[in-house]
């Protein structure tokens, strides 16, 4: 980036803070953002809108929503995920999906699959025709791939965990993928979620493609892993799939491979460790709202179900949006165990979706 | 002041309250009623009123742009006073139907961080967390109590007899409708709590805090009114400057005669402080019914009130989306009927009408022979029921033949 470039930038966000306080004094109390995201949700800035310019149905099970951003979206780093916002029967529901759109496409591309009994991502995936409007919550996540790009590259996926991985092999340059391999599960050839497209980049780029169909195959074992890819400890790798599969990873990795090469992207927190707690009520101070929390509800859930507005970004742990610091009390840590007390250390920033609490407990959001 | 028995004056006659007929077991069964009126309409929430409430806010936001923008050229007489109307509607909307009644937290539900009353600010002086405190909590959870709720007279009016007279109340006619025309500065000054730092329950710093607060919106809230948008009306300025000042003071004589005609108007019951005592749900419900009164009019003018004019069901269930309010009216009067308790209701010019004449006797001595607090509790509840309770499941027997 040239200086001069840098230069005309911040001009541009000086000027650019100037009008908007300028502004301010025409809207205050409001601020002109929240009058324009009034008139027109779509303008809005601080609380951006994506129109659906088009759906893709993958699989019988999957879609990909192409969204068009209202207003300058911040680029994801593929691999990442974004939240999606929808109001249902009036009432405001995020999720988090993982952008399978390269960074700089004209269009932000978010694929879906319907989960049974899921409340947004069966509407996301079969109801969500082109013209409807949702809300972008910011890229985050860590499963991401390191600059410079490893030499050595393995992917497993399974299921829909493809779709991170996707972002990745379109974002990857074409000679970054010579060598790498990419060993999918799923249950017969035409659940692969982007089949077709997988199969053309193994004959095009020199990624060697290894589809198990678990219809046919047993699940994979770590010799099925060896068999497959012989050098699999040498690689640097990227999983997602279901969390029974990234649990076994886990042990292969830590017994035959180095930990640290393993790299994983859950959908879903992995089993909670919720009987220890004994559970309590919880106290918002920006609300005043209490809840009662069972010993596996995370803060998060129960304050929502009690009507708390509380930040969130990825509901499991990873993205650090929905933290407030812990006034009083202990919460335990369901993913770890962990037990965060107040008394210990009073004012620590705990994440609501992955903690409940052990007691009563107060918590600055 | 917090008035203790032994100061308050003999009464020349003791008024039995509307409720005073009303066992225990009664009582608690309306509560029911009330309660299962309540969980009927908060669990169907949903689509149709996000739909409202965002239709409000366009409409609001649409009125103050295109009233401000008309405002630019107020030279022209027609466009003052379009833009000048737009305003004032405006305003009006904002700080009732949407300010009011968001900071209640009767949209909360929702989850959307821009209709939160947390997050919500309003166009008024008077900050939207002080409002939140002295409004919603001190003034919705003691309604009609002496002492505790500063509402009653907001500590400079003498509206009920049982406060004490002094010569200070000679002139309250005046300050009513001084009070009226300043209503959110009258608001905004009494958020400061002055009354409380003479009595030495708020320290003067926490006052100094309060005021710095409220001039640091108030700033803002004048410069946009009275110099950003006059210098943008070039040769209009005074003009719009002129419009401005009658768009607040519009909202301001508004607001104060929905509001005052909510609890002060002649049938509002008032009570002392050992009606808290052990005070159940039921009768919880009770003097908020007794405590308010409602007003009648269109469906516009309801709007206009911020559904105020339903205050009665806005005091039993001061969360309850205000769209609402209007469609359980009936079922609330149907259950005051059956229970023999009034339903206070009359048009705007009417109720204010007997709110002027009860501020203007009460600038005087006495006023119990009309306006007495009634006394339930030293009523023994002895009346018989009328009619024996309906066995059915279906809520209690319907008092009146």
């Amino acid at each position: 980036m040239s200086a001069v470039g840098q230069f005309g930038r911040s001009l541009g966000s000086r000027v650019g803070r100037r009008v908007r306080s300028a502004a301010h004094l025409l809207t205050t109390p409001l601020l002109p953002d929240d009058v324009l995201g009034t008139l027109n949700p779509m303008w809005s800035r601080r609380d951006p809108r994506a129109r659906v310019v088009r759906i893709q149905r993958e699989t019988a099970d999957t879609t990909t929503l192409f969204l068009k951003p209202g207003a300058p979206f911040a680029a994801h780093r593929p691999g990442q995920f974004i939240g999606l916002g929808l109001r249902l029967e009036g009432v405001w529901h995020w999720r988090t999906y993982s952008v399978t759109s390269r960074p700089g496409d004209e269009l932000l591309a978010v694929t879906v699959t319907a989960v049974p009994g899921g409340r947004m991502s069966g509407i996301l995936a079969h109801g969500t025709p082109a013209g409807s409007v949702v809300a972008l919550g910011p890229a985050a996540g860590e499963f991401v791939l390191p600059e410079p790009t490893p030499e050595k590259l393995l992917f497993i996926t399974a299921g829909s965990g493809i779709t991170p991985v996707m972002g990745m092999l379109r974002s990857l340059p074409r000679n970054a993928l010579s060598g790498a391999v990419l060993v999918h599960c799923d249950r017969t050839p035409s659940d692969v979620v982007f089949g077709p497209e997988l199969r053309a980049l193994a004959e095009t780029t020199g990624l060697r493609l290894v589809e198990r169909h678990t219809a046919l195959h047993s699940r994979l074992t770590p010799d099925a892993l060896t068999d497959e890819v012989p050098d699999w400890t040498a690689r640097e790798t990227w999983a997602c799939g279901p969390g029974g599969l990234l649990d076994d990873l886990g042990v292969f990795w830590s017994e035959a491979g180095d930990p640290d090469t393993l790299h994983v992207e859950r959908f879903r927190p992995p089993a909670l460790l919720g009987t220890e707690g004994t559970g309590g009520r919880i106290t918002f101070t920006a609300s005043g709202i209490t809840a009662d929390a069972a010993p596996d509800t995370p803060v998060l859930i129960a304050g929502e179900d009690a009507g708390a507005l509380l930040p969130n970004g990825c509901r499991m742990g990873i993205c650090h949006t929905c933290v407030g610091k812990l006034t009083a009390g202990a919460v335990r840590d369901l993913h770890t165990g962990e037990l965060i007390d107040a008394a210990e250390t009073p004012g620590r920033p705990v994440r609501t979706c992955v903690t409940a609490p052990t007691g009563d407990i107060t918590l600055d959001l | 002041m917090t008035l203790t028995a032994s100061m308050r004056p003999a009464r020349a006659k003791t008024r039995v309250s509307a409720a005073a007929h009303l066992t225990d077991e009664q009582v608690e069964a309306l509560g029911a009623e009330l309660d299962a009126i309540r969980d009927e309409v908060m669990g169907s929430r949903g689509e149709r009123d996000a739909q409202y409430i965002h239709k409000v806010l366009l409409a609001q936001r649409s009125l103050e742009m295109g009233g401000r923008a008309l405002l630019l050229f107020s030279k022209f007489p027609p466009a003052w006073l379009a833009g000048t109307a737009a305003l004032s509607i405006a305003k009006i909307l904002d700080n009732m139907e949407l300010g009011h009644n968001i900071l209640h937290g009767q949209w909360d539900w929702m989850r959307d961080a821009k209709i939160y009353s947390t997050k919500w600010e309003w166009d008024h002086a008077d900050p939207s967390e002080f409002w939140q405190k002295s409004h919603n909590y001190e003034h919705h959870t003691f309604t009609n109590i002496e002492g505790l709720d500063r509402d009653l007279g907001y500590s400079v009016m003498r509206v009920t007899p049982d406060q004490e007279w002094s010569p200070k109340y000679l002139i309250q006619p005046l300050t009513n409708l001084g009070l009226s025309l300043i209503f959110e500065w009258g608001i905004a000054i009494y958020d400061i709590e002055l009354d409380r730092v003479q009595s030495g329950e708020k320290s003067w710093k926490e006052a100094r805090a309060s005021i710095g607060k409220i001039l640091r919106k108030a700033r803002k809230q004048l410069a946009k009114d009275y110099v950003v948008y006059p210098l943008l009306s070039g040769p209009s300025a005074l003009h719009t400057m002129a419009a401005n000042f009658t768009a607040n003071t519009v909202r301001n004589l508004w607001t104060h005669a929905v509001i005052f005609c909510g609890h002060f108007p002649d049938g509002v019951e008032t009570f002392d402080e050992s009606r808290l005592d052990g005070e159940t749900r039921g009768q919880w419900y009770v003097r908020q019914m007794l405590g308010s009164a409602n007003l009648s009019g269109s469906k516009t003018f309801h709007l206009m009130t911020g559904n105020l004019s339903h205050q009665i069901e806005h005091h039993l269930f001061p969360d309850m989306p205000s769209n609402r309010y209007a469609e359980i009216a009936p079922r609330v009067k149907d259950i005051c009927e059956r229970y023999g308790l009034p339903y206070t209701i009359g048009s705007l010019p009417r109720q204010y009408g007997k709110v002027v004449r009860k501020i203007a006797r009460l600038a005087f001595p006495g006023g119990h022979e009309r306006y007495g607090t009634p006394v339930a509790e030293q009523t023994p509840r002895v009346r018989p029921l009328p009619v024996a309770p309906r066995a059915d499941a279906a809520g209690p027997a319907r008092l009146a033949s």
